[in-house]
């Protein structure tokens, strides 16, 4: 996947300008700033939901359409409504064949064996026919990953999947995610405010903030010196034990402060 | 006993089935069943209950002006209810902006088809079926729109029942597979749109709930599979219409009281399955 000059503005607004991205097949590109740094924008563009102000943009070699299949998609946990009537396997069923044309009656064997192989993967079979609005979170997003990886993906987009998880959850969805990479070589786009559940897979930063961003391995980005830079203010960053530490940066809604409303 | 007696007679129901009009609203509240039960699922999963009311006050708005303006009532509450559904479509997509543009539009609509009414100077039956529905206002012009208007309920149906119910359960996730969510949401309101015009005149517009959500609520409790939900609803809201106008033929009296209190039953039931259902695993936590 590779963005050149990209920009995305609204209106005066800039949100970044001059982003060149690559990230590689099988690299886990962590994507961290405050909020309303353009994060989820660039997810969108990403998508094909949201054109580019200038530049472009290649996904597997070739350019971003709309709904495209080689792109796998995971959102922020929110909890289904309880009378909705959708099973787990419907869910994953639908990220299969969901955005196809009509009902939906042929090759429902091949359809069958996919949704369960996915639902397998990720360990939700045995409730997989329990309504989604009675799942917890933390299964609720298991099945958000079988639905995201049941079409295949090159490039896995997640949006905070980890956002109001128990630590267990966290790391078993993570380790889920980084499975793929590995298994499969799908690139990974993780965008969070909290890096430290995935500092371990991260094999690259972008972080962003107020239309400045830099981008480089973990060591080169997440220092005092380049954070303080980025935030235009006093940043700390300290290394506790197998942890990062920022220090300075909460009021902007730095790391310790998810979807901190200001 | 004589109140009983009323509701429940089957004098003459055998004669009054030979009657051509009475074969007509049999045949009318089978096809409204049909697509009744197709989208009550989706309506409930939308959570647009409150949408489907307003769309059958402006049904009536519609129908109001057609009987001013002389033309058929049946063609004016498609148009009113078409155009009503093609406003909230398109003005409200989310949930909490949507529920206010109704109730704007739904008192706007309420109020202009009352007023219609009372510079009507025909009929006052005309006035009041479109409330309540009657077997004899679904004549042989309402047949055909009503055919034409299912064929394409269905049609859209069959086309796109996929991605429809992507967007209506998952909406975020079906927008980053390229479903168009924002159009179908117009396309859907449409089709409610069509549906409740179709039902007005059966039913009535204060009864159209009664048709396109209960059946859906009705089957959402005892079900979480969207395809058995949909084949219940169908279930439910055919033997609603079907019966209710049966048991309407005896007695003379509107469809919309049998067929609402067969539906509501249906749904009573459902709770309490879904309530012993429940039971056993609430005891096992408590």
């Amino acid at each position: 996947m590779s963005l050149r000059g990209a920009r995305m503005a609204f209106g005066d607004r800039v949100l970044w300008e001059g982003l060149d991205l690559d990230v590689q097949p099988g690299e886990f590109l962590a994507v961290l700033g405050p909020n309303g740094s353009g994060k989820t924008t660039l997810l969108k563009v990403l998508l094909g939901l949201l054109p580019l102000t200038t530049g472009s943009l290649q996904v597997a070699g070739a350019a971003v359409s709309r709904g495209s299949s080689r792109i796998g998609y995971i959102p922020q946990q929110t909890s289904a409504d309880p009378g909705l009537t959708l099973r787990g396997c419907d869910l994953v069923g639908l990220g299969w064949d969901g955005h196809r044309m009509g009902v939906g009656l042929g090759r429902r064997e091949r359809r069958r064996q996919r949704v369960e192989a996915a639902l397998a993967a990720v360990g939700a079979t045995e409730y997989a026919r329990v309504p989604v609005g009675r799942l917890s979170g933390g299964e609720l997003q298991r099945l958000r990953v079988a639905q995201a990886l049941i079409g295949d993906p090159a490039v896995l987009l997640c949006d905070e999947p980890l956002l109001s998880l128990d630590l267990a959850h966290q790391r078993m969805i993570s380790t889920l995610i980084d499975e793929r990479r590995r298994t499969a070589d799908s690139a990974v786009l993780f965008v969070t405010h909290e890096i430290n559940p995935v500092l371990s897979l991260v094999d690259k930063v972008l972080y962003l903030v107020d239309g400045r961003f830099r981008i480089g391995t973990c060591a080169e980005v997440m220092t005092s010196e380049v954070l303080s830079e980025l935030y235009r203010t006093e940043v700390d960053v300290f290394h506790v034990r197998d942890r990062i530490v920022v220090v300075g940066a909460e009021d902007c809604g730095g790391h310790h402060s998810p979807e901190r409303i200001p | 006993m004589s109140v009983l007696d009323r509701l429940f007679t089957v004098q003459g129901t055998g004669q009054l089935l030979q009657l051509p009009f009475v074969q007509n609203a049999l045949l009318a509240a089978a096809v409204l069943g049909l697509i009744a039960g197709l989208l009550a699922p989706l309506i409930v999963a939308r959570g647009m209950a409150f949408a489907v009311h307003g769309t059958s006050e402006l049904a009536f708005t519609g129908g109001a002006a057609a009987l001013l303006i002389g033309i058929d009532v049946g063609l004016g509450a498609v148009g009113g209810a078409v155009a009503a559904s093609l406003v909230f479509g398109v003005l409200g997509q989310r949930h909490r902006e949507r529920d206010s543009v109704i109730g704007v539009v739904l008192a706007f609509g309420l109020g202009l088809g009352v007023l219609m009414l009372a510079l009507y100077e025909g009929r006052s039956a005309n006035r009041f079926g479109l409330l309540t529905g009657s077997i004899v206002s679904v004549d042989s012009t309402n047949l055909l729109v009503l055919a034409v208007c299912a064929a394409l309920v269905l049609a859209t149906f069959s086309l796109a029942y996929r991605p429809l119910l992507f967007s209506s359960a998952d909406p975020e996730v079906a927008a980053s597979h390229g479903v168009p969510v924002r159009a179908l949401g117009v396309v859907f309101a449409v089709l409610i749109g069509l549906t409740t015009a179709l039902a007005v005149p059966v039913v009535g517009a204060v009864l159209v709930l009664a048709v396109l959500v209960t059946p859906g609520a009705a089957a959402a409790q005892v079900t979480a599979s969207p395809a058995v939900a949909t084949v219940l609803a169908i279930v439910f809201a055919e033997i609603g219409l079907v019966g209710g106008t049966l048991l309407s033929l005896g007695p003379g009296l509107p469809i919309s009281g049998y067929a609402a209190t067969i539906i509501f039953l249906f749904y009573v039931g459902c709770r309490v399955v879904a309530r012993s259902r429940r039971s056993p695993r609430a005891a096992a936590l408590a």
